[in-house]
């Protein structure tokens, strides 16, 4: 019988959905984190209302952080109860595995930042605007963290020390990526309103990154999972 | 044996870089802007090239190894990455100097390309940890080649990332409105650059030209000691050549 590739997916997808509505071990976590760091930024920063590149210096370092502690996670379960053997034993495409782990990654990003960002807006921001403009941004780069936390994590998964190497490359990884992405919302949380300047440059920066680093891991997943 | 075209590359290196030196002090004019404090510009800007398409080479030689399966890719791709940082130290360092000594401060947050090249330098000195915590040989290999790819295509983006985000006030030496670097300058620096490529060649044969010896060494050992003592061979974390 052949897998489709398609059907494969689904499954991978649904299975770790599944898991983690079962278990709650990832996203609980990053949103307690979040929101914890948001009232250690609020003591920390000694600001009741953020602003410009201030707010989103905030948002960004929060939601980045937040994020590794689910990339460490990717994989661990699949290390622990052998899922990287099964799915060898599966004939279906390896990049398939690659893609159902970095669009899981994508949807906890996404739940994240639907509890976080109101969260974050009920905090900080005095009105509510920016956070319409705010949304392809966010999209943008959660593509750009999960395909490169879903390679970095795969890459450490059969590391001893795993939970040190994955922030260790991911962090000067994701630094252009999160200068494009501050870079585009800083403007959005300012004080007179939401303003565009500079808004699309920095969203092609952040497509353009998203690109390239989705063919590469496209390219290079394959020696990843190779026994 | 190996060492003799190491012999004649390094007495080609040592004239380059000597001649370089010589003309850096002897012969090209003092910059009419920043005097004296620019001669460090033949150092700076030659080590800091050289060790970005050292990360480039080292991306290639990953590719080459993930296509074909022979570690002598991998071994290169670990050379080349580790005289690469070598040489990113230096960059960074006389960047820091030169910073202090023309702006008055040792780090400059305005200035794009010694941000970019921190970011890179930081990635790129993350690749030992990662590299010996993997224990398994092959995959060790393959995870390290992968890395090295990810990284080589990692540079070029952020140096685009960065730059955008600075106000440009790095020197534009070689394209100004005025016509750019004067000839004498220009050939010195050419100069001095052949001689930071000569250097690197030279330091990564002489890595290379060490772990084949190391790996000849271990190799007879074992024959001598009768295969007994086979697991020493796995110890070293370093890659070896083929002996």
């Amino acid at each position: 019988m052949k897998v489709g590739a398609i059907g494969a997916y689904r499954a991978l997808l649904a299975k770790d959905l599944r898991t983690e509505l079962r278990t709650m071990r990832s996203v609980p976590a990053m949103v307690l984190f979040a929101v914890t760091a948001f009232i250690i930024f609020r003591y920390g920063l000694d600001r009741t209302t953020l602003t410009d590149s201030l707010a989103g210096g905030v948002l960004w370092t929060t939601l980045l952080f937040a994020s590794i502690l689910g990339i460490n996670r990717i994989f661990i379960a699949e290390v622990e109860e052998g899922g990287f053997d099964a799915f060898r034993l599966t004939p279906a495409p390896r990049t398939t595995f690659f893609l159902a782990k970095a669009s899981v990654m994508f949807i906890y990003l996404v739940v994240l930042e639907l509890i976080v960002v109101p969260v974050f807006a009920l905090f900080f921001l005095s009105d509510w605007a920016s956070l319409p403009p705010l949304i392809p941004v966010l999209l943008a780069a959660n593509l750009g963290i999960s395909v490169l936390g879903t390679l970095v994590s795969s890459m450490a998964v059969h590391s001893r020390a795993r939970d040190l190497i994955v922030p260790l490359l991911l962090l000067p990884l994701v630094v252009p990526l999160m200068i494009a992405a501050t870079g585009a919302s800083a403007p959005l949380f300012g004080a007179e309103g939401p303003d565009f300047d500079g808004f699309w440059n920095w969203f092609l920066v952040i497509a353009l990154y998203d690109g390239v680093f989705c063919l590469v891991g496209y390219a290079v997943f394959d020696f990843l999972i190779e026994d | 044996m190996p060492s003799n075209s190491l012999k004649y590359l390094s007495a080609l290196t040592t004239f380059f870089l000597v001649g370089g030196f010589a003309l850096v002090f002897l012969w090209t004019p003092m910059d009419a802007d920043q005097g004296f404090k620019q001669k460090i510009f033949y150092l700076h800007v030659p080590v800091a090239i050289m060790a970005l398409i050292g990360f480039m080479a080292a991306a290639v030689e990953g590719v080459r190894h993930l296509r074909s399966g022979d570690s002598r890719h991998d071994l290169n791709s670990y050379v080349f990455i580790h005289i690469s940082v070598v040489f990113g130290v230096v960059a960074l360092v006389t960047g820091a100097i030169w910073a202090k000594a023309s702006w008055g401060k040792w780090w400059v947050w305005e200035e794009p390309t010694l941000v970019s090249f921190l970011i890179v330098f930081l990635l790129y000195c993350t690749y030992y940890p990662f590299r010996y915590a993997i224990e398994d040989r092959d995959r060790q290999a393959r995870y390290a080649s992968v890395f090295a790819i990810t990284a080589g295509v990692f540079v070029p983006l952020n140096f685009i990332a960065v730059r955008m985000a600075e106000s440009v006030i790095h020197p534009r030496v070689f394209a100004t409105a005025e016509g750019g670097l004067p000839g004498s300058m220009l050939f010195t620096f050419l100069v001095c650059f052949a001689g930071f490529v000569l250097l690197w060649v030279s330091l990564v044969k002489l890595e290379l030209v060490g772990k084949q010896v190391s790996g000849q060494v271990s190799k007879l050992r074992r024959q001598m000691l009768g295969q007994a003592d086979r697991s020493s061979a796995g110890r070293r974390i370093s890659p070896q050549a083929e002996a």
